[in-house]
C-alpha cells in the first residue's frame, strides 16, 4: 500500500516536472522524456507488473492532458513498461550500461511509434527529417539525463525495495535506513 | 518472501486486458469523441494547483531575470526612444486622419469586426505538451470559467489556436503551429481563400504552411496579412494569423502555396485570451 502511494506520488511529480520545468529546459526545442525514463527503469528494476502499472498511469495522464486519441499514449507506455519488465531478470543493480541501453531503446521505440502512428499515418513521409530533428535529439537528451539521474533512480529502487520488506516481513523493520541500504547491496551481490 | 498475493494473475493476462482496454478507448475516442470526462475532472483537481504553483514560481524567476536584464538596456534605450517619441507624435497626428478615413471605408465594406466585440477570458499557460511532437498546451481556465471546446484562443494581436479539450478548471489548446492544426484563412488584401497548416518541420524556422491559395493571377504578395476566413466552421472571421513569407505557384497552375510567419510569438507565450463566444451560436450569446 505504502509502495503504491510512493509510486503514485512519483508518477505525479515526474509528470508535473515533464510538462512544466523540463519544457523550459528544452535545448533547441527538444526536451527529454522523463516519463520514459521512469516507466522503463521501473519496469527494468522491478519487473513487468510494476512497469506496466507505472506505464499505464503515466500514459493515462499524458492522454488526459495532451492526448489526441484517448488511449494512444496509455498503450504506448504500457508496452514500454511491460517490455522493459520482461528483461527484469537481466537487471543487475550496479551495472549502468544495461539500463542505459534499455532506456535508449525504449525512447527509440517511443519516438518511432509516435512517428509511425501520428505522422506517417497523416502522410508525413520525410522520415529522415523527423528522425534527425526529433527522435535522435530527444533520445540523446534523455540518455544523458538518465546518466545524471541514475544514482537517484537506483536509490529510489532500493527505497521501494525497503518499503516492500517493511510490509512483507515486519522483522526487517528493525533495520535503520543506513544498514538496510548496504545490506541490500551485498544481498544482491 | 513476496508470496502474499493469494490469487496472483499472470502479468501477461493483465497486460492483454489493459491493451484491449486501451484499444477500446482509442476506438471510442475516434468514433464518439470520448475523452474521459470524469477522469479529466479528477486530474484537473490534482494537477492544476501544482502546475499553477510551478508556473508562478517560474513566472517570478523570469520576471526577476527580466528586470535585471532590462535595467541596463532600458537606460540606453530611453534616450533613443525619447527621440522616437517626438517623431512619432508627428506621425500619429497624420495617422489619426487616416484612421477616420479607414473607419468610413470599413463601414462601407462592413468589415468593422474587431476583437472588441467578443467576450474574452484571460488565461495563463500552465503546462506544455509532454513530448516534442505536438504543440498543445494547458491553460488554467476551464468550463467553470466559460471556456469550452472549439473556442478560439488569441494573444496580443493574433490567433493562437483553438480549445480542443476542456476540464472544469483547465483546458487543452492546440496552437496553430501544431502539426495537426488546419485553419481556413484568407489573404486580407485580395480576399482569396487558403488554408493555414501547422508543420513540425517549419516550427524551428518559426513559420507555418499556407496552401491552396486560390489566386491564379498572383495578386497576393509577400508581406500580405492573412486572417481567418469567413467560411471557417470554428474560427471567427478576421482574426489575424500572420504575414506571408514566401509564395510559389503549385504544380497544378491554379493554386499557390508557401509559408507565413505567425503574428504571435509562440516561443514566449505565457498568457492568452480565450474568446468565449462560439462561432455557431455567437448570435444567441449576444442576446443573453
Amino acid at each position: 500500500m505504502k509502495r503504491k502511494a510512493v509510486m503514485a506520488v512519483l508518477i505525479i511529480i515526474t509528470f508535473l516536472l515533464q510538462c512544466t520545468v523540463f519544457q523550459t529546459l528544452a535545448l533547441g526545442g527538444i526536451s527529454p522524456n522523463l516519463l520514459v525514463i521512469l516507466t522503463s527503469s521501473m519496469g527494468f528494476m522491478r519487473g513487468e507488473k510494476e512497469g506496466m502499472a507505472v506505464g499505464f498511469f503515466s500514459g493515462l495522464l499524458t492522454d488526459v492532458f495532451f492526448g489526441k486519441l484517448f488511449g494512444f499514449y496509455t498503450l504506448l507506455y504500457l508496452f514500454l513498461g511491460y517490455g522493459s519488465g520482461l528483461f527484469h531478470m537481466m537487471f543487475y543493480d550496479d551495472d549502468i550500461k544495461l539500463p542505459m541501453t534499455w532506456i535508449a531503446l525504449s525512447e527509440l521505440v517511443y519516438g518511432l511509434s509516435v512517428y509511425f502512428f501520428m505522422f506517417l499515418m497523416r502522410s508525413r513521409f520525410d522520415f529522415a527529417y523527423y528522425f534527425l530533428h526529433i527522435i535522435l535529439p530527444e533520445l540523446i537528451y534523455t540518455v544523458v539525463l538518465t546518466l545524471l539521474l541514475y544514482r537517484l533512480i537506483q536509490r529510489l529502487n532500493r527505497f521501494l525495495d525497503r518499503l516492500d520488506e517493511d510490509t512483507a516481513a515486519t522483522d526487517y523493520s528493525a533495520y535503520t535506513a543506513g544498514p538496510a541500504e548496504t545490506d541490500k547491496q551485498t544481498e544482491e551481490l | 518472501m513476496k508470496k502474499r498475493n493469494r490469487f496472483s494473475v499472470p502479468s501477461k493476462y493483465i497486460f492483454a486486458a489493459l491493451v484491449l482496454l486501451c484499444i477500446g478507448t482509442m476506438f471510442a475516442s475516434y468514433s464518439t469523441g470520448f475523452a474521459g470526462k470524469t477522469l479529466s475532472r479528477i486530474c484537473g483537481y490534482v494537477f492544476v494547483p501544482f502546475e499553477k504553483g510551478i508556473n508562478q514560481v517560474g513566472g517570478w524567476a523570469r520576471s526577476k531575470k527580466d528586470t535585471l536584464d532590462d535595467l541596463a538596456e532600458t537606460q540606453a534605450k530611453n534616450q533613443e526612444l525619447q527621440a522616437q517619441v517626438d517623431e512619432l507624435t508627428l506621425e500619429n497626428s497624420r495617422l489619426m486622419q487616416n484612421q477616420y478615413r479607414l473607419q468610413e471605408l470599413e463601414e462601407l465594406y462592413a468589415l468593422d469586426q474587431t476583437y472588441g466585440e467578443y467576450n474574452k477570458v484571460a488565461a495563463n499557460i500552465i503546462a506544455s505538451d509532454a513530448g516534442n511532437w505536438f504543440n498543445t498546451f494547458v491553460i488554467d481556465k476551464g468550463t467553470a470559467d466559460g471556456v469550452d471546446v472549439d473556442m478560439n484562443v488569441i494573444a496580443g494581436s493574433g490567433l493562437v489556436g483553438i480549445v480542443t479539450k476542456a476540464g472544469s478548471n483547465w483546458a487543452q489548446v492546440r496552437s496553430i503551429i501544431d502539426d495537426m492544426s488546419n485553419v481556413s484563412a484568407q489573404v486580407l488584401s485580395t480576399s482569396d481563400l487558403c488554408f493555414v497548416k501547422g508543420d513540425l518541420q517549419l516550427i524551428d524556422q518559426g513559420m507555418i504552411q499556407l496552401y491552396q491559395l486560390q489566386d491564379t493571377e498572383g495578386r497576393a504578395s509577400i508581406g500580405d496579412t492573412v486572417v481567418t476566413s469567413h467560411v471557417s466552421e470554428k474560427y471567427h472571421s478576421g482574426l489575424l494569423i500572420g504575414y506571408i513569407n514566401e509564395l510559389s505557384l503549385d504544380a497544378n497552375n491554379l493554386t499557390r502555396s508557401g509559408t507565413l510567419t505567425p503574428a504571435v510569438d509562440f516561443e514566449h507565450l505565457h498568457s492568452v485570451l480565450v474568446i468565449t463566444d462560439l462561432k455557431q451560436n455567437g448570435a444567441e450569446q449576444e442576446e443573453e
